[in-house]
């Protein structure tokens, strides 16, 4: 004890016990804070569709009407479905930064409990695509290469090639689709959100989604020619040429050109 | 033959002439490198071309090495491997000898500066004038300053030859420069809509409010050349509130809704792929032509001009959708017989 | 004949032997001692802006070893077989031979994807490096004469480039270069007349047809890299006949050239630079992807990617194509259409651009009225309106190529692709006007500076007092070598022309044209700066009282001048020489 009140005073004392409170404290946020939604939740009950409307009403009901029929600002939920509910909130896009033509990915407000409440609510207002089982998501069940020709013809054109995202009109954009998850990825085809298509199960059926999700899953990884500059095409490639290719080539010249000292 | 007086012609002038100008200083002093003055400086100079030229050698046995020892193998990372250890053993065996060549020759070699003379371009008086001359006697030995008729022949001769080999090349190169084959697509009276690219065929009740398909006839793969068949028959498809169609490119095409386009860019023919939902806005990615669905696809921005052609479709009875007829007008690009 | 250069007093090597040994042989069937004679020892320039051609060569010889290598397993047939090779992605999918040899290349051919990276980007900065190097050329003067020829032979160069890295990228026969093809499809139909049977003549019949790809490893391995070699030759051939320019300095004018011998510091340096050149392409072929077919898929006229662009250096033409508004297409009075919102942006408009380069030299020649030789280059800032206009054409170029990626840049800066579009569509009008003005106003200003400096000398920061109070800053005067550089440079006025009418009153032949000359030399000549003269510098030194000063004391004389600013805007008075006539 003696010898621990003589390192007390110790000048380095404060930064240790700094460390230690920072230690401390993200390792409690880290064990205690609420995980993101992955897997789907378990079915939903009466108190989570009493739960859910609570939540509904505290932060949708302004923009969606109380009876989630719609208002001016922003459309009916009446049908959309559970799906939808877990995409738009899961991603954080809604509630709504501001009205406008994109919905904005921001950090997701609501737990998965809540999410799964939300969820409950908007589906027992009507029959609407529910949430897919993690079955349906699994992109080792996918065939990559049935999925690719698919996501060539279907959505290459808005969200690129290889799914890095792509420019819409009047500021719209599709986005990049690397970091979102599989069950994400199958609401967003389902229930078609924002200036998305809707790709219905007539469409693109489960099968064909979830092979399109074997494909995403594969991409944003290595490229086998090295960096993938953003997976962007020429016009990355051009830039990187000038500013690589001829920086090197143009400093090498200024170094034969100099007067050796 | 000279009109210009090329005597002067290196010498500056300007304008000053009643003003006097600098004169050329001559060349600066020159200054040694530290190299020259220190022998040390010149062996660690040269020690250090050798040290690059070393880096060379490695790399070489390093490409070898890494041929052998790291194959492609069947993954995008084995592959990313493989090529990073060639390319970078490569680099270093070309920047090795490239560095040590030029760091040879900055550090090492003579680098006094030199002066070599120039002379005028041009040849001097009495060269031009036994040229002149030289021509002047070729004319006259071969006799074609009087014989006019033989100065026609032979350039009629020369000038006409050229077809024999033009000809074939151009008249076989289009193929068979049926070039109304552009006006018309393989689309019919009857033809199944059919999902792209599996072929599936489309029922009215598959299609629903806020989707698009992306269509091509159910019997492309029929067709002698598909692509060049596919390449104008292309179809996108989607379904509005009929309440939402202002209008059309005729009465009765649509079907409760559905409604079918050409896929075919009318500015200079990439497909237009981007179907914004909320807008009913098709976007084409390559120029950025928008259509609206709901108008008759009429044009609302972008360098195109002309609305997509619209394909009229309706339903058989087992449901499916098909073409009431081809295009009423030819689809794709403009060009200028298109309306004829 | 003797190559080796050991001292009389010791025996050759066995290599020096060989060497002899080697050159007697050729000069006796060859005359081979005339070319090493005057070759050996020619003197060339140095300055690092002089390499960047070298890039362009060395760049090109990359691609063409590259090249050689792809030939050997690429297939360009656009026959159809279905995929069975290691990517899973484009497992069993139907394919043109082109794409699946393309792939096996990248896959399974030990170093193959290698090689096509170093293709592909040696390309990409070969064409980088030759608008550099004309850039360099155009800033400096170095197409006046006798250069104008090897101007024009550069100019096809560049042309020639842009064919081949066309018709290079457009092998693989995939979804981004196949819709290339389609765009330019779509402008070969917009021809009036011909347009439909040009479409048949370059597709084989209709798009895509089943010629195409042969066709373009034609023009891209044989026909286009044969004119390219052949004008290469003749590039270079002018620069050995011409002797290189060389910048201003002292010891060096029009009558000489001052530099190294070939043999051995170029061997050394420009041998140095293509391993250099070869070494970093391959050092970004090796850690940069480039190209990735297998991402796009095999070309089908159904799919489309988002951010379809051609290589960098057709952006320009695409996002002239982007910026034109659509309504100028027009139906004649017999039926026929005239699609001018294609003609206009796909045809005229880089046609006038590029003329503009290509006849430059000549316009400058004619308005200058100097038919010398100059092998002096100039600094850009003495030719304040070709710099100007190349800046203004640069400009220009550049919004076009920021026009072709208007959609990268919506999505990285989010913005509305819609407003960036109208922004251009303005700027390719304002930008290259707004750009000539301020680079000439930049260019009279560093003339300026140019002169203050020869008068006044340099600021030293010395501060004097003198017992009267007064405050004087020290200027340090020029030595010889800097004055030099800042008054060598020929002080070009606009051309006089002969009378409109002659002695006896009979208007003059030609007259018409000789004034539109001599208004364009105007336009060219009219604002000025002029470089300082000695009898200027005399009457600056004798400005102030402070001769005193450099007589009295012990320093040597560096005579102030600081309170005395002579106002630069008084030394640029137009003479009365060029009053209308």
């Amino acid at each position: 004890m003696k010898a621990l009140a003589a390192r007390r005073h110790d000048r380095r004392a404060p930064i240790v016990l700094l460390l230690l409170a920072l230690l401390l404290t993200g390792g409690l946020y880290a064990v205690l804070a609420p995980t993101s939604a992955d897997a789907a939740p378990a079915a939903a009950s009466a108190d989570d569709v009493t739960a859910g409307e609570k939540l509904f009403q505290a932060n949708c009901a302004t923009c969606h009407g109380p009876s989630a029929a719609g208002t001016e600002s922003a459309p009916s939920l009446i049908g959309v479905g559970a799906a939808a509910v877990d995409f738009q909130v899961g991603t954080g896009r809604m509630p709504m930064q501001m009205n406008g033509p994109q919905a904005q990915v921001k950090p997701v407000q609501f737990d998965d409990e809540q999410i799964g409440q939300l969820a409950a609510f908007v589906a027992s207002l009507g029959a609407g695509p529910a949430i897919p089982t993690a079955d349906q998501v699994d992109p080792a069940k996918g065939d990559p290469a049935n999925g690719m020709a698919l996501f060539r013809t279907n959505c290459a054109m808005c969200h690129n090639a290889v799914g890095a995202g792509g420019a819409l009109s009047r500021g719209k954009f599709a986005p990049n689709l690397w970091e979102t998850t599989p069950t994400h990825l199958y609401e967003a085809m389902l229930t078609g959100p924002q200036s998305m298509p809707v790709f219905g199960d007539t469409n693109l059926n489960s099968e064909e989604k979830r092979d399109i999700i074997a494909f995403i899953d594969q991409q944003g990884n290595a490229s086998p020619g090295g960096l993938d500059l953003g997976s962007l095409g020429p016009v990355s490639e051009g830039l990187w040429a000038w500013v690589v290719g001829m920086g090197l080539l143009i400093g090498a010249a200024v170094w034969i050109g100099a007067k050796s000292s | 033959m000279s009109t210009h007086d090329n005597s002067h012609d290196l010498e500056v002038l300007d304008g000053n002439t009643s003003l006097d100008r600098f004169e050329d200083p001559g060349h600066p002093e020159h200054k040694p490198r530290r190299g020259d003055l220190d022998p040390k400086a010149n062996k660690k100079a040269e020690r250090q071309v050798l040290f690059l030229f070393a880096i060379s050698v490695l790399g070489t046995i390093g490409f070898v090495v890494a041929y052998f020892a790291l194959p492609p193998g069947d993954n995008p990372e084995s592959m990313r491997t493989s090529n990073l250890a060639l390319g970078g053993a490569l680099a270093f065996a070309l920047l090795g000898i490239g560095t040590g060549a030029i760091h040879w020759a900055k550090a090492l070699m003579n680098d006094h500066e030199k002066s070599e003379e120039r002379h005028l371009q041009a040849s001097d008086a009495e060269t031009r004038e036994a040229a002149v001359q030289a021509l002047q006697d070729g004319t006259d030995d071969s006799g074609i300053s009087r014989r006019g008729a033989l100065k026609g022949a032979v350039v009629t001769a020369v000038a006409l030859f050229p077809l024999t080999i033009a000809l074939p090349l151009i008249g076989n190169i289009g193929e068979d420069w049926n070039v109304s084959k552009l006006k018309h697509t393989m689309w019919k009276k009857g033809t199944r809509l059919a999902r792209d690219p599996s072929g599936r065929a489309i029922k009215a009740s598959d299609v629903t409010i806020g989707s698009v398909f992306h269509v091509i006839p159910e019997d492309l793969e029929e067709a002698e050349h598909p692509l060049d068949e596919k390449a104008k028959a292309v179809v996108l498809l989607v379904r509005l509130d009929p309440r939402d169609i202002k209008s059309e490119q005729g009465e009765g095409w649509s079907y409760d809704g559905i409604i079918a386009f050409s896929k075919i860019c009318t500015h200079v023919g990439c497909p237009v792929a981007l179907y914004e939902q909320q807008t009913h806005h098709l976007l084409c990615p390559c120029h950025q032509s928008t259509f609206d669905v709901a108008d008759g696809a009429r044009v609302v921005f972008g360098p195109a001009k002309r609305p997509l052609p619209q394909l009229p479709i309706t339903v058989d009875d087992e449901g499916y959708l098909i073409a009431q007829s081809d295009f009423h007008e030819p689809v794709g690009p403009s060009f200028w017989e298109r309306e004829k | 004949m003797s190559t080796t250069t050991a001292p009389t007093t010791s025996t050759p090597t066995p290599l020096g032997r060989a060497a002899a040994g080697t050159a007697d042989y050729l000069d006796q069937r060859t005359g081979l001692g005339v070319v090493v004679k005057n070759f050996a020892r020619k003197i060339f320039p140095d300055h690092w802006s002089f390499l960047l051609g070298e890039i362009a060569l060395f760049s090109f010889v990359t691609i063409l070893i590259s090249g050689v290598f792809l030939t050997m397993f690429f297939v360009p047939s656009m026959g159809e077989t279905h995929y069975t090779g290691p990517w899973d992605s484009l497992r069993g999918v139907e394919m043109s031979e082109a794409f699946s040899s393309t792939l096996r290349l990248s896959f399974e051919v030990r170093g193959g994807l290698l090689m096509r990276q170093i293709h592909h980007w040696a390309a990409l900065i070969f064409m980088a490096a030759i608008v550099t190097h004309m850039m360099r050329v155009f800033f400096t003067g170095a197409f006046r004469k006798p250069r104008e020829l090897n101007w024009v032979v550069g100019f096809t160069l560049l042309i020639l480039g842009l064919a081949a890295g066309f018709s290079g990228y457009s092998l693989p026969d995939d979804v981004l270069s196949g819709n290339g093809l389609r765009i330019t499809d779509g402008v070969i139909k917009a021809i009036p007349i011909i347009g439909s049977y040009m479409s048949y003549f370059v597709f084989g019949g209709e798009f895509p047809g089943q010629d195409l790809i042969p066709r373009l490893f034609t023009v891209h391995v044989l026909l286009v890299p044969a004119l390219i070699l052949a004008l290469i030759g003749l590039h270079l051939l002018f620069v050995v006949l011409h002797k290189h320019t060389q910048y201003p300095g002292s010891g060096r004018s029009n009558k000489n050239v001052v530099g190294f011998p070939l043999f051995p510091i170029y061997v050394a340096k420009a041998g140095g630079y293509f391993f250099t050149v070869f070494g970093v392409i391959a050092l970004m072929a090796a850690t940069m992807s480039i190209n990735p077919v297998w991402n796009y898929g095999p070309y089908d006229p159904s799919p489309v990617s988002a951010g379809a662009q051609p290589d960098w250096y057709m952006l320009f033409l695409e996002g002239s194509l982007r910026l034109m508004p659509g309504g100028a297409e027009f139906v004649t009075w017999g039926g026929y259409t005239v699609s001018l919102n294609i003609i206009i942006p796909a045809m005229i408009v880089p046609g006038i651009l590029f003329t503009l380069l290509a006849i430059y030299p000549f316009v400058e020649a004619a308005v200058t009225g100097d038919k010398r030789e100059h092998h002096v280059l100039d600094r850009p800032r003495n030719r304040p309106f070709r710099t100007s206009f190349g800046v203004a054409l640069l400009v220009a170029f550049f919004i076009l190529v920021l026009a072709g990626s208007n959609d990268l840049i919506a999505t990285h800066f989010h913005l509305s692709i819609n407003d960036i579009t109208w922004a251009f569509r303005v700027l390719f009008f304002v930008g290259p006007w707004l750009a000539f003005v301020i680079t000439k106003r930049i260019c009279l200003g560093l003339q300026r500076k140019d002169r203050e400096l020869v008068l006044h000398g340099h600021e030293t920061g010395r501060i004097v007092r003198f017992a009267s109070g007064e405050y004087i800053e020290v200027h340090k005067p020029l030595d010889a070598h800097e004055r030099w550089l800042r008054v060598q440079h020929d002080n070009i006025r606009p051309i006089e022309i002969e009378p409109a009418e002659d002695s006896r009153g009979v208007r003059r032949k030609g007259y018409q044209l000789d004034r539109l000359r001599q208004r364009l030399s105007q336009v060219f000549y009219e604002d000025r700066v002029e470089p300082v003269t000695p009898a200027e510098l005399a009457a600056a030194h004798s400005h102030g009282e402070h001769d005193e000063i450099a007589s009295e004391s012990h320093e040597p004389a560096q005579v102030g001048g600081g309170h005395h600013l002579v106002e630069p805007e008084g030394e640029t008075t137009t003479d009365g020489r060029n009053t209308q006539v």
